[in-house]
């Protein structure tokens, strides 16, 4: 295995609810879903980088206290996580695609310095950027 | 030091996250009480309370704070007249447009434009609702009061408008 980064957390909602979204609707697929207890381990990848997973993960015990686990549980809903970037090859035919699907944007294919930015959200809040990778 | 701010169901958070999610995307549009209240699946005066308690300011005001952010980034990535922006904006006239945009930011619009241009180019790394959001005035006090501290010359604490 090559060292780097392996995995980068994201908190959801429901984590079947989380794995449905990025696998059926963004093309993700399933690398790790083991459960230990009442936690569960649950990784997916992105065809094209397989060499890093996005985990998805639910906030709560053993990792984090009740009270934690609540405001984390509300910063998340209210959209406050940090910005996730997804690079496409063409941005415009993502959002057609995804927009079928049900995806919720936040912000339509805009041209910009040579490239495409659109925006949308997981079912939990999180936000995402689609960008349309540079020629 | 201020308490915690009380806990909010994360269901309705994520509701009130559409709204402003919607606010965001045609800050251009009239978005009154009801109109957000219908988008979130809540009552009127059971959003406006769960709206500022949320995001931390009034639902009308975080417009204001939206049109100003989108005009100042019109302002200097465009070369478009300042009528036009303000119009495209939101405004519904030139004036309400200047006066306001001075009194939030602190500057005239074409004084934004001509500082802002210099460094535009170095905005094509950034994401655009990332970049944009880093010009958004902040908007904790009342434009009114703002403009009554301005004609005063006072400094006195800040005061909130009720919702």
């Amino acid at each position: 295995m090559k060292p780097g980064i392996e995995v980068v957390g994201l908190y959801v909602r429901d984590q079947d609810e989380a794995l449905a979204f990025y696998v059926e609707k963004l093309g993700f697929r399933v690398h790790t879903d083991v459960g230990n207890g009442d936690y569960r381990w649950l990784t997916v990848q992105h065809p094209e980088q397989p060499l890093f997973q996005l985990g998805l993960f639910r906030p709560g015990p053993p990792v984090l206290d009740a009270a934690t686990a609540q405001t984390v549980r509300e910063l998340v809903a209210k959209g406050a996580m940090p910005p996730l970037v997804l690079t496409v090859d063409n941005c415009r035919a993502a959002f057609d695609r995804m927009l079928g699907l049900g995806v919720e944007f936040t912000q339509e294919p805009v041209d910009r310095y040579g490239t495409v930015d659109a925006g949308f959200r997981d079912p939990s809040g999180n936000g995402w950027k689609m960008i349309q990778a540079r020629g | 030091m201020s308490e915690p701010p009380a806990s909010q169901d994360p269901a309705l958070l994520r509701r009130l996250l559409r709204a402003k999610d919607r606010m965001d995307a045609a800050s251009h549009e009239e978005w009154p009480v009801g109109r957000l209240a219908q988008v979130s699946g809540v009552s009127e005066a059971h959003f406006a309370r769960s709206f500022k308690q949320a995001f931390g300011i009034p639902p009308h005001r975080y417009l204001l704070t939206r049109r100003i952010e989108r005009a100042m980034a019109l302002l200097r990535e465009t070369d478009r007249p300042i009528t036009d922006i303000a119009f495209d904006t939101g405004w519904a006239s030139l004036g309400t447009f200047g006066r306001t945009f001075r009194d939030v930011t602190g500057d005239s619009p074409s004084a934004i434009r001509s500082r802002g241009r210099a460094t535009a180019h170095e905005l094509g790394r950034v994401p655009l609702c990332i970049a944009s959001a880093a010009q958004r005035p902040d908007l904790t006090t009342a434009v009114s009061e703002k403009r009554r501290r301005t004609a005063d010359g006072t400094n006195e604490p800040q005061q909130q408008e009720s919702p």
